[in-house]
């Protein structure tokens, strides 16, 4: 076990391209650490890094203090898990978790012991003697973790482990996970394109994009303190909703009406030197049906008024979609995210707005619909830089 | 969750009789399609290889000699007898043991480094590929013809150079390691590609977990590599023992088959064409074809190797 210290760590690739550009990262002992991004953000590279698998162009990589740039991956001690799980086909399951082991030869009555005892941990046993053709992708995966916890590593490094899973397993499997972690208070490096995995499973969360660190912090606080544009659209689903807005006197003039600036936002505002146009951006579960607000609580936000494109009812509460007239939020940011969703080229004419709203509501698909939000919540952005304006670390 | 699978499988209703009726009913018409498409491909397999398989053995059954066309008449085993009691053939089937077994070895080695360095090269790999399979693009008969003026004293280098001026040629042993390293230099391009397309099915995340899981760069190939690219290297084993087996060409040109260095192919050649004997030549050439198929057998059921096209998925 040892904490992992990434100091200014660059990938450049001979052609001139850089994946990963000084990248500052320190991992606690026994911390559970998520790298999060869409495709080609270089959170792969990273983790290729921190196992040896690619060499670091410039910058510093230590374990547990000590500088391991220059050391092959055997001799780094730690282990890893893939995405495609890498299991070696002509092996079974026993043989597989036993060949890190075996090459490190381990005597015989110990490598028994430890492969008992993970197979033990995860599941395993009546599996041992099977080849990985016959088992399902879920026991594959485990088998894959269990070649990296027999050798009691000082960290794990798991790249997408569970994204070849099906989705009602992977959230099964995430849990598992994050337990597993827990018991062994193994230092751990997870990298994931997906957001949920990364809100639900990680002591922190790093965000990347284009290379570079975006943000490091707790899943809640980057859900409620998103330092950019960015890790704003990035975290949370469904996305949080950008609207532009121009700033006037204290208030911002918007297609959801005009937003009196509350004081914790005003003094937020005052010290980070706002242009006139900015970004709005306003989390879905921060509206609610008017109806449902009561009298007292409805001066702190806004109400506005528009047809429910659709009406989607999970159960427990609503979302209710709007299109809105006036110009799209645009930034370099927002048309990054909307490729890695892949909606680039959907056609959005307007603003789209997704809110939550409660189970209760009685707005209906293609009627009026009177929805408050609370304007205390806004946080607003700089189109140009991406940068948040009300960022406080509060 | 294997237990709720298992459930659900026993509730799942069997299928009714008629359901599996006409299930049958539909296989059997698609049964009887399949061999109406392959009857064409079969037809013409019958007549240009069944055929003359069969004629040939039936001739190997007949004292049959173009030079005494008067006296053919059908003497049942006596030729393979005759033939399996000659030690010409017997010096004959070793020479080419001895060839195939050395040469296909050293072209497995060879032909691996080869395939390695062409999967990992980055730099120039067009070139490299490219050069490499020259050799194999040589026609055999001029590629022989160019190693025994190399190995003529007075016209070779290789004569001056290596052997010292010694006629190489006319020794049984070294004329025979002279053969093999034609072939060796011949056919180990097409080694190397096979092997290659084998390197191919070896994802990159296994060596990388290997990597992870402590093995040097000869442990990843010795106990990943290999044995995951095995039913790649037992086919190109399989193919070039196989061609191997049956060497001609070379042997022709470079030592026309005299101090005793006749591969059984050669000394086939010998009666069947130009001693005319036709119930001794048949007689030799299903042994042949015998071998042949023994060696097929060894490798396809005592090693496992997937018959060229049948990917069953064992690997």
């Amino acid at each position: 076990m040892a904490e992992i210290v990434l100091d200014k760590v660059t990938k450049q690739y001979p052609d001139g391209a850089v994946a990963v550009k000084d990248v500052d990262i320190e991992i606690a002992d026994g911390e559970f650490i998520i790298l999060v991004g869409p495709s080609g953000c270089g959170k792969s590279t990273t983790l290729n890094m921190i196992a040896g698998l690619e060499d670091i162009t410039s910058g510093e990589l230590r374990i547990g203090g000590e500088r391991v740039n220059e050391r092959a991956p055997k001799d780094r001690d730690i282990a890893m898990v893939f995405q495609s799980y890498a299991l070696y086909p002509h092996m079974t399951v026993k043989e597989n978790m036993a060949f890190p082991l075996r090459l490190a030869k381990v005597d015989n009555a110990t490598v028994e012991k430890k492969v008992r005892d993970a197979a033990e941990i995860l599941d395993l046993t009546q599996h041992l003697d099977r080849k990985p053709s016959n088992l399902s992708g879920g026991q594959r995966q485990r088998v894959a973790m269990g070649r990296a916890i027999v050798r009691s590593p000082k960290a794990f490094l798991m790249d997408e482990p569970l994204s070849n899973l099906d989705a009602k397993l992977r959230v099964q499997m995430r849990t598992s996970v994050s337990r597993l972690q827990k018991q062994l208070g193994t230092t751990t490096v997870y990298v994931t394109h997906d957001q949920t995995e990364a809100m639900t499973l990680g002591d922190r969360v790093v965000v990347m994009r284009g290379g570079a660190v975006q943000q490091v912090g707790a899943p809640q606080f980057l859900y409620d303190h998103p330092a950019n544009l960015f890790v704003a659209g990035f975290i949370g689903s469904p996305s949080m909703n950008f609207v532009p807005a121009g700033l006037e006197n204290g208030v911002l003039r918007s297609a959801l009406g005009d937003v009196p600036l509350t004081d914790r936002v005003r003094g937020l505002l005052a010290g980070a030197d706002a242009p006139r146009e900015v970004i709005m951006g306003l989390r879905p579960e921060h509206f609610e049906d008017a109806r449902l607000v009561e009298e007292h609580l409805r001066g702190g936000g806004v109400t506005f008024t528009s047809n429910v494109d659709v009406l989607e009812s999970m159960g427990s509460d609503k979302f209710a979609y709007f299109s809105l007239s006036g110009e799209q939020a645009t930034s370099q940011e927002l048309a990054e995210l909307a490729a890695d969703a892949g909606s680039a080229d959907v056609p959005g004419g307007g603003v789209s707005l997704v809110t939550r709203i409660s189970a209760a509501s009685t707005a209906t698909e293609g009627e009026q619909a009177e929805i408050w939000f609370d304007a205390d919540k806004v946080q607003l952005f700089d189109p140009d830089t991406g940068r948040n304006l009300t960022y406080s670390t509060e | 969750m294997s237990h709720a699978l298992t459930t659900e499988t026993k509730e799942k209703p069997g299928p009714s009789p008629k359901a599996k009726a006409a299930l049958s009913e539909g296989k059997k018409a698609e049964r009887r399609l399949g061999l109406l498409l392959c009857a064409p491909a079969i037809l013409v397999m019958a007549a240009v290889a069944g055929w003359p398989i069969i004629y040939s053995v039936w001739l190997s059954l007949q004292r049959f000699d173009l030079k005494f066309p008067d006296r053919v008449e059908f003497v049942g085993l006596d030729n393979y007898v005759t033939v399996l009691s000659n030690s010409y053939w017997w010096n004959a089937m070793w020479i080419t043991i001895v060839i195939t077994v050395v040469s296909v070895l050293i072209e497995l080695v060879l032909g691996m480094a080869l395939a390695l360095i062409m999967h990992r090269t980055l730099v120039g790999r067009g070139i490299v590929r490219t050069s490499s399979l020259i050799p194999y693009g040589i026609v055999t008969v001029v590629a022989a013809f160019s190693w025994r003026y190399a190995w003529t004293p007075g016209t070779g280098y290789l004569a001056e150079i290596v052997a010292g001026g010694e006629p190489v040629l006319t020794e049984k042993i070294p004329a025979v390691m002279v053969v093999i390293l034609a072939e060796i230099w011949k056919t180990t391009p097409f080694m190397a590609l096979l092997l290659m397309a084998g390197l191919a099915l070896v994802p990159d995340d296994l060596l990388k977990a290997a990597a992870m899981d402590g093995a040097n760069a000869w442990q990843r190939f010795i106990k990943v590599m290999v044995p995951v690219m095995k039913p790649a290297i037992l086919v190109a084993l399989l193919f070039r023992t196989l061609d191997a087996f049956r060497i001609f060409d070379n042997l022709f040109v470079l030592t026309g088959g005299s101090q005793g260095t006749s591969s059984v192919s050669m000394i086939t050649y010998n009666n069947l064409i130009k001693g005319l004997n036709l119930g001794i030549g048949s007689t030799m050439s299903v042994l042949i074809f015998i071998a042949v198929a023994i060696i097929a057998f060894i490798f396809i059921k005592l090693f496992g190797t997937a018959a060229p096209g049948s990917d069953n998925g064992r690997r």
